[in-house]
C-alpha cells in the first residue's frame, strides 16, 4: 500500500472548562478528542463515525488547523503540521480543505457564487483574475451546476445545490485531502444520493483522499474503504469497511449497527436490536476505565472489574487490520 | 367506523411569492391501534397535514381551505377553539420533532406535565404530580421524582424526547401525532424511543401517525405508508408490498436512493434527478413529471388522481403510467 498522505497520532484536543477545587486551583478539561490515531491514504476514504458529542467534528477541525491540537501529531506527507505557526500552515491549508455540514450557514449570503469560489484562489495568489473566473466556471461544471450561475447569490439555490457550491469551493485550491464533516446529513434522501455519487466521481477524477465524518452508517458504508468508530473522544474500533459491517468486534459498534433501521419491513419485523441503556455520559466527567462500560451489554463477560478500572488499548483483533479497544476475550 | 377520517384536507399559505398549496386534497382514514407512516421530503406537506388535523395551522399566513377531519365522527375543522382545546392533549396529542425547543425552558418538568392533567382530568396538583411521576417512569426515565423538579436544560436530548412522549400520553389519547419524533436523536437513542413507542402502543391501543423522512424508521414502525410529494399523496398501501414493489416512480426513486446496510456498497446509488419543485409555481400536470423517468408529454397536462392499483390489495397510486410500471410480481 502507498504511504499515507495524512498520519494522525495520539491527537488530543482538550477545552478548558472553568476552575474547580480550593480557590479555583484546579483546571477542568473537556477532553473532546483524547488520543486519536489513524492513517489516510491517497485516493481513499476513511469514515469517522459516532454519535453526537463523540468528538468527530472536533477531530476534523483540529486536523484542518481551526483548533490548535493539545498534543499529538498531524503529518501531511511526512510534515508535522501541529508544530507550525499559523503562517507556516498556509501552504498546507491549500492541500487540506473542508466541506461543512450545513449548506445554509457555510456560505456567505452577501457574496456571489463567483466571489465565493475565487476568494480562496485570490488569497493563495493563484492565477490572474480572469483565470480565476474561468476556473470557477469549470468548478461549477464539475459539480453539476450551470457555469452561468456565477453571479447569483447563495439564497437563490436549494440545499443540495448549495452543498455543491461548498464542494466546488473546497476543490478550488486543488486539494489532496478533503475533510467532509457530515456533508449529506442536512439533505433530503433523493438529493443526498446525488451528492454522494458526486463525491465519488470527484474522488476518482482528482484522486482525492476523504476523511468522511458521518453518523449515518449506511452512507458511510457506501463511501468509505476504512471506518473508525469513535466514542467519547476515543477511537474504539477501526477496520476496513467489509470487516466492520460484517463482523463488528467492539460491543459499541455492534449496538450502533444494530440500532440502524433497515429500509425493509421484512428485515425490520424479525430483527433483534441491541438497545443500549441510558445516554452517552458527559465528556466532562467520563466513566473510569473503559468509557463505554456503564452502557456495555457485554460487560458481564469480562472477569472482575477490569472494565471499570483498566483503560483498554487499541489492539488487533479478528482478521486483518481490525483493531478495537475492549477487554473482551483478552 | 374508523377512528380518524381525513377527507380532502387542503391547506394553503399566502406568501410573498404567491399562494403555496402545502396540502392539496389529502384523504385517508386510520383505525384504532394502527400506525400510519407519512413519508416524503422536506416541503412535501407531511407536517402541515398533521398541523391541519390538530387545527394548529398558523393563521395568517395559513388557511385551512376545505376538508373534514372526523375524529369518531366529530369534525375537528368545524370545532370552536374552546371545543378543540378539549380534544387537544386529551384525545389527540402530538410529539414534536425538536425536544430542545418544544418544551418551555422556564417551567419545571412537573409544571409542564401536570398542566394537561389538571386541565383535562380535573386532578389536584398532588394527584397530577403522582400521575406525572408514573408517566415518566413508564417511558423509562430513572428517578422520576427528582426529574420532576428539574428544568428542561438539565436533561439530555433523549430524556427531553421521553418527557415529550410522556406528556403526549398522560391523558391516554386515542390518536398520537408524532412529527419526526426521533430525527434529532442519535441512532442508539432513536432505537430506545422507537421501542418505547411500540411498547406503549401495544399496551394502550393508541393509533399513531408517524411523520418522517427516514424510510428505515417507517419500515420498522408502520402498518401502512402514505408517500407525499408536493402536497399530495402519490402512493398509499400496506408497508410490505409498497416497499417491496413500489408503483409510483417517486416512491421507487426514493427507495432506490437510500443507502442501505445490505447489498453491494460499491454500486452507485440511483438518485432522483433535479430538485424538489417550488410549491408556489407548480407545473399544471403531475408535479413529479419534470423529474420522472417514465413521464410522457401527456403527464404535463393533467394531474393524475390517486386511484386503486388493479390487482393489488388496498394500494393506490397517483400516476398515469401505473399500468406500465409493472412490478416484479407481475412480470
Amino acid at each position: 500500500m502507498s504511504s499515507p498522505i495524512l498520519e494522525v497520532r495520539d491527537l488530543c484536543k482538550y477545552f478548558p472548562m472553568g476552575k474547580s477545587g480550593w480557590r479555583g486551583g484546579g483546571q477542568d478539561w473537556l477532553k473532546a478528542v483524547d488520543g486519536v490515531s489513524f492513517d489516510l491514504h491517497p485516493g481513499q476514504t476513511l469514515g469517522l463515525v459516532g454519535e453526537s458529542g463523540c468528538g468527530k467534528s472536533t477531530c476534523a477541525r483540529t486536523i484542518v488547523g481551526l483548533y490548535p491540537p493539545t498534543s499529538g501529531t498531524i503529518r501531511f506527507k511526512g510534515n508535522d503540521l501541529g508544530s507550525l505557526s499559523p503562517r507556516g500552515w498556509a501552504p498546507y491549508r491549500r492541500k487540506i480543505q473542508m466541506i461543512f455540514q450545513d449548506p445554509f450557514a457555510s456560505l456567505d449570503p452577501r457574496q456571489t457564487v463567483g466571489s465565493i469560489l475565487t476568494e480562496p484562489m485570490a488569497i493563495h495568489k493563484l492565477g490572474k483574475p480572469r483565470d480565476r473566473r474561468l476556473r470557477s466556471m469549470q468548478l461549477l461544471e464539475a459539480v453539476g451546476l450551470n457555469p452561468r450561475h456565477l453571479y447569483r447569490y447563495p439564497h437563490e439555490f436549494s440545499g443540495g445545490q448549495r452543498q455543491r457550491i461548498g464542494i466546488a469551493r473546497a476543490l478550488a485550491l486543488e486539494p489532496e485531502v478533503i475533510i467532509c464533516d457530515e456533508p449529506v446529513s442536512a439533505l433530503d434522501v433523493s438529493i443526498q444520493a446525488q451528492v454522494i455519487n458526486l463525491l465519488g466521481e470527484l474522488q476518482e477524477q482528482f484522486n482525492l483522499a476523504y476523511l468522511f465524518i458521518a453518523h449515518d452508517l449506511a452512507v458511510v458504508r457506501h463511501i468509505c474503504q476504512q471506518v473508525a468508530v469513535m466514542y467519547l473522544g476515543r477511537v474504539v474500533e477501526v477496520a476496513d469497511r467489509d470487516t466492520l459491517f460484517a463482523n463488528p468486534s467492539h460491543p459499541y459498534t455492534r449496538s450502533l449497527l444494530s440500532a440502524v433501521p433497515h429500509v425493509d419491513p421484512e428485515v425490520e419485523s424479525v430483527r433483534q436490536r441491541i438497545v443500549l441503556r441510558g445516554d452517552v455520559p458527559s465528556p466532562l466527567d467520563p466513566p473510569s476505565g473503559c468509557t463505554f462500560h456503564p452502557r456495555c451489554p457485554e460487560q458481564d463477560q469480562v472477569q472482575g472489574d477490569r472494565c471499570s478500572v483498566e483503560v483498554p488499548l487499541l489492539q488487533s483483533c479478528g482478521s486483518g487490520d481490525q483493531q478495537r479497544t475492549c477487554h473482551l476475550d483478552t | 367506523m374508523a377512528l380518524l377520517d381525513v377527507n380532502d384536507l387542503r391547506v394553503r399559505f399566502e406568501t410573498h411569492h404567491g399562494t403555496v398549496r402545502a396540502v392539496d386534497g389529502v384523504s385517508f382514514s386510520l383505525d384504532e391501534g394502527e400506525t400510519l407512516g407519512l413519508v416524503g421530503e422536506s416541503g412535501s406537506g407531511k407536517s402541515v397535514t398533521n398541523l391541519g388535523i390538530m387545527g394548529l395551522v398558523p393563521s395568517p399566513p395559513g388557511v385551512v381551505e376545505a376538508g373534514h377531519v372526523l375524529l369518531e365522527g366529530r369534525d375537528l375543522v368545524q370545532m370552536s377553539d374552546a371545543q378543540l382545546r378539549g380534544v387537544r392533549g386529551n384525545e389527540v396529542s402530538m410529539i414534536f420533532q425538536d425536544p430542545m425547543t418544544s418544551l418551555n425552558p422556564l417551567l419545571t418538568i412537573e409544571r409542564q406535565l401536570t398542566e394537561v392533567l389538571e386541565l383535562h382530568r380535573n386532578m389536584t396538583r398532588a394527584e397530577a404530580r403522582r400521575a406525572a411521576a408514573k408517566g415518566l417512569d413508564e417511558v423509562g426515565i430513572p428517578e422520576p421524582e427528582r426529574r420532576l423538579d428539574q428544568y428542561p436544560h438539565e436533561l439530555s436530548g433523549g430524556m427531553r424526547q421521553r418527557v415529550m412522549i410522556a406528556m403526549g400520553l398522560l391523558c391516554e389519547p386515542k390518536l398520537l401525532l408524532a412529527d419526526e419524533p426521533t430525527t434529532a436523536l442519535d441512532v442508539t437513542i432513536q432505537a430506545q424511543i422507537l421501542e418505547l413507542m411500540k411498547d406503549l402502543q401495544e399496551r394502550r391501543g393508541t393509533a399513531i401517525i408517524l411523520v418522517t423522512h427516514d424510510l428505515g424508521v417507517v419500515a420498522g414502525m408502520a402498518d401502512r405508508v402514505h408517500v407525499m410529494y408536493a402536497g399530495r399523496l402519490v402512493e398509499t398501501g400496506p408497508i410490505g408490498p409498497l416497499f417491496k414493489d413500489p408503483r409510483h416512480p417517486y416512491t421507487r426513486g426514493l427507495l432506490q436512493s437510500v443507502p442501505r446496510l445490505t447489498g453491494d456498497p460499491d454500486v452507485a446509488l440511483d438518485s432522483i434527478p433535479g430538485q424538489p419543485p417550488d410549491l408556489a409555481a407548480l407545473p399544471p400536470g403531475c408535479s413529479f413529471a419534470p423529474r420522472c423517468g417514465f413521464a410522457k408529454p401527456t403527464c404535463e397536462l393533467d394531474r393524475p388522481a390517486l386511484d386503486l392499483i388493479p390487482s393489488q390489495d388496498s394500494r393506490s397510486s397517483a400516476c398515469f403510467e401505473t399500468e406500465n410500471l409493472l412490478g416484479e410480481s407481475d412480470q
